[in-house]
């Protein structure tokens, strides 16, 4: 299994994808900077977590035109599991890969917790690995999190079982205290129409080890990797 | 020719900004406001000397680039 990570300048997340690829996987991910205009083989692309360029203009939106970003869209288009956390979704959407925006938290503050997400629909090759309604743990870490979509796109992405994840109590109850960006209906992720292309805020990455304080990332990328996770 | 662009947030998406800058005016004792928008500002200095063309070019801007138009709405005016 190959796996690839783009690495924009601003990119912060990139080597913390490549300990949790690397360990799934069991090959190292190839590092592609966003200048290159030809991506390796790979069976997932992630766009990884950070500030790239700085989130000049709006977060995402010079990544988004990068060289290897029109790559990642044409291989997205055929069907290459491709997985945007954080800055990674809000490339995503900048892209058009996956609709809706990711607008400043209502509550103005940088969010950095962890919280618990509610997996929406196990049926895809990123979330196979866990059941549905299950309450899983992940950090989030995000000034520009709060997902907005017209109602229309909203109402589509629910009948069409493309939410990932919502934010949830501890009880796994998506109730508006447990949201901690104002995103519309709780979203924490979404998928593409296809559902090759997952955008995400939380960080899977980041409790993808026991050594980090748990592995609820983790069955992600087992997954992806092809591997029965329990 | 000077192009200036004005971006906001579409009426109906939540601007966090504007209700933080609107209760800090409040809490200044600023009375009346109604309500407040933030947004951005961008000034272009283009070689196009023609105005339709040069905002035809800045509009094909705004819809590349500049406004994110899911979310925002972008006035253009020429100097």
């Amino acid at each position: 299994m190959l796996s690839a990570i783009i690495v924009f300048p601003g990119s912060n997340c990139d080597r913390d994808v490549q300990v949790a690829l690397k360990q799934s996987f069991g090959t190292a991910p190839r590092m592609v900077w966003h200048a290159e205009t030809e991506l390796p083989a790979a069976d997932l692309i992630v766009v990884p977590g950070g500030f790239s360029y700085g989130d000049y203009l709006r977060a995402g939106s010079m990544a988004a035109l990068a060289p290897a970003m029109r790559e990642v869209s044409k291989l997205a288009q055929k069907g290459v599991p491709v997985l945007g956390i954080c800055n990674g979704f809000q490339i995503l959407c900048e892209s058009n890969l996956l609709p809706g925006a990711l607008i400043r938290n209502s509550g103005l503050r940088f969010v950095c917790r962890d919280v618990y997400l509610s997996v929406e629909n196990p049926d895809t090759v990123f979330t196979r690995g866990y059941s549905v309604g299950q309450c899983v743990r992940m950090p989030i870490a995000h000034h520009d999190g709060n997902y907005v979509a017209p109602l229309e796109t909203l109402d589509c992405l629910s009948s069409e079982g493309r939410i990932a994840f919502k934010y949830c109590d501890d009880k796994g109850i998506a109730s508006e205290v447990a949201n901690p960006n104002g995103s519309a209906r709780n979203i924490a992720g979404i998928f593409n129409e296809r559902k090759n292309v997952l955008g995400m805020m939380p960080h899977p990455e980041r409790l993808a080890d026991p050594a980090l304080g748990g592995i609820d990332g983790r069955a992600m990328f087992e997954a992806l990797a092809g591997k029965v996770f329990s | 020719m000077k192009i200036e662009v004005h971006i906001t947030l579409k009426n109906g998406v939540l601007d966090p900004q504007g209700k933080a800058i609107e209760r800090a005016l409040g809490s200044l004792g600023f009375e009346g406001i109604n309500d407040v928008r933030h947004g951005k500002f961008i000034e272009l200095e283009l070689s196009e000397t023609n105005k339709e063309r040069a905002k035809a070019q800045a509009e094909d801007m705004c819809r590349k680039l500049l406004a994110n138009t899911v979310i925002e709405d972008y006035r253009i005016d020429i100097r």
